[in-house]
């Protein structure tokens, strides 16, 4: 990076630290922070939508419905959540490549499934073998995207179907009495008017949220505990910048990272929480 | 391998007893029930580790950080914090690093009829040292919850206490630790849950599965990698857990029944 980056190991303790934590690698190191920050922006309103379909599944008037929206909760809600993030990126790389299949290879005769292994046709194969390196890696982050997704949409679901049934029932009576029908009273009503009570549940699964993204490292994404391992490792003289393990030191930069994003979050939505709170009959409000 | 065989060959084996070699082909269902079933052992004793001994730290560290001195509120406040705002994932990795750089030393514990030779090296053993990452993550969320309990506790029943007479110390056992716990056992019960399912990350983060003793997910993982199947192996996790936690809510239920048995 600088100019007397040269050679490392006549260097005084300053410049050598300039010169390390500027290395190529380190650069990795600090690109995956974006990793992790495209992670939380996609995975909160994707969550957010699954939160939705699943609250107002799980009020419908149609049974089955009500039933998958119930399901979709409690059973997300019941088994860890890294069993999901385990579980749905590789169920749906194996159904995407089983349609793909199916539809483009429809001549091969051959189960799919052969005794220990998952072999589809070449054509089928996703992304395709010989595509770029990047579009795996892309492939592979948005599965994890889904996953949390998935998992977050249920949680979210559980705080937006007791957010919705805390709305006052005098002001959805008021809309009816105003001949609004079902739809308007949900769009013009319900749903502004649950924020306040959605609050407190949707800034602690905010905070979940950012506290699940270090297991991005099982789906196998380049992100800041791979990198913490990778860079912290003892180096021996053959490279350029021996050091001993100091992987205790960057677990422990890791920490306070993420303490002080917590921490930060957690003063936005309080911020966020009188804001919501204006206007209406709270003891927070002021 | 018959069913049979499988249970008597897999049964305990994630507390190392039975078949040494993990099954590796012709996996059949049996197997897999039985052998992830056997490390449903480990999630429940790390729950149990952790949730027991959590429980009095996380008294402890309410009652500091909500009537301490200046340092013990201090102290408590800040390790509720730190503890809740970082990942478990990462408070993994760290412990272990920690661990392993703990000089070696081992200590003779005589227990008269026999003595125990306990090592530090116990530390970087999921048994031990992933137990104890657990017990201290648990003890400040329950803390948290502990402590938001304690400030709901009527000042009129603390006070009528002091009225009756009562010594600080029957004050605290007879209103503030019966009422602070009615209080905090919702969201205590949920909490228990957490952590249950906190359990498997164990064996995914840097604490290693010794001679391929895991927990139930360690397994379920094992047979996804060798079958390229997901779609047996993680079901059974699934409904083991959900069986376990459906326990769990029945047994935090009755303890709130016994609580709140002068209310209804």
């Amino acid at each position: 990076m600088f100019e007397y980056c040269t050679d490392p190991k006549s260097l005084e303790t300053f410049q050598w630290f300039s010169c390390y934590l500027t290395t190529p690698k380190h650069m990795s190191m600090y690109y995956s922070l974006f990793t992790v920050v495209a992670l939380i922006l996609l995975t909160a309103p994707f969550g957010l939508m699954f939160g939705f379909m699943g609250a107002f599944a799980s009020r419908s008037k149609n049974m089955i419905v009500r039933i998958l929206g119930k399901g979709y909760t409690s059973i997300v809600r019941g088994v860890p959540d890294i069993v999901f993030f385990l579980f749905v990126p590789i169920a749906l790389d194996q159904a995407i490549e089983f349609i793909r299949h199916k539809t483009l290879c429809w001549d091969v005769t051959e189960p799919i499934w052969r005794g220990n292994d998952f072999v589809v046709c070449r054509a089928a194969k996703m992304p395709l073998s010989d595509a770029a390196v990047w579009t795996h890696d892309v492939y592979g982050f948005l599965l994890a995207v889904v996953a949390f997704a998935f998992v977050f949409g249920a949680f979210c679901s559980n705080v937006l179907a007791g957010a919705l049934k805390s709305v006052p029932r005098g002001q959805i009576e008021a809309g009816r009495s105003m001949g609004l029908g079902e739809r308007q009273i949900r769009r013009l009503i319900e749903v502004p008017q649950m924020w306040i009570y959605a609050l407190p549940g949707l800034s602690n699964l905010w905070q979940l949220l950012i506290k699940s993204t270090p297991l991005l490292f099982l789906l196998g994404v380049e992100d800041l505990v791979y990198w913490a391992r990778e860079l912290g490792g003892s180096k021996t003289s053959a490279y350029a910048y021996s050091h001993a393990d100091w992987r205790l030191a960057y677990f422990t930069v890791l920490l306070l990272f993420y303490l002080l994003v917590t921490s930060i979050s957690q003063r936005g939505f309080e911020r966020m929480r009188k804001r919501l709170a204006r206007g209406q009959n709270f003891s927070g409000a002021s | 391998m018959t069913c049979g065989e499988a249970i008597s060959a897999y049964l305990f084996r994630a507390i190392g007893v039975g078949e040494r070699l993990l099954p590796s082909n012709d996996i059949g269902i049996c197997e897999q029930v039985i052998l992830i079933g056997s490390g449903v052992m480990w999630n429940i004793y790390f729950a149990l580790f952790a949730v027991i001994f959590g429980f009095f730290a996380a008294t402890a560290l309410a009652l500091g950080k909500f009537d301490g001195g200046k340092y013990t509120q201090k102290f408590c406040a800040f390790f509720i914090y730190f503890f809740r705002g970082t990942p478990l994932f990462i408070q993994f990795f760290f412990a272990y690093e920690l661990f392993v750089l703990l000089p070696r030393l081992s200590i003779d514990i005589p227990l008269g009829f026999t003595t125990i030779t306990a090592e530090t090296r116990w530390f970087t053993r999921a048994w031990l040292g992933a137990a104890i990452v657990l017990f201290l993550n648990t003890a400040a969320y329950s803390a948290e919850i502990f402590y938001g309990a304690l400030r709901a506790i009527p000042r009129g029943e603390v006070e009528a206490g002091a009225a009756l007479g009562l010594s600080r110390w029957q004050r605290f056992r007879l209103i503030i630790w019966p009422t602070m716990l009615r209080l905090a056992w919702p969201s205590y019960t949920n909490e228990a849950i957490f952590l249950f399912h906190a359990t498997t990350l164990v064996y995914f983060s840097s604490f290693p599965a010794w001679q391929q003793k895991g927990d139930a997910l360690y397994y379920a993982n094992y047979f996804a990698e060798k079958t390229f199947n997901p779609f047996v192996a993680y079901p059974i996790v699934a409904a083991y857990f959900i069986a376990v936690t459906l326990c769990l809510i029945f047994l935090f239920g009755r303890v709130n029944k016994r609580l709140t048995r002068h209310i209804f």
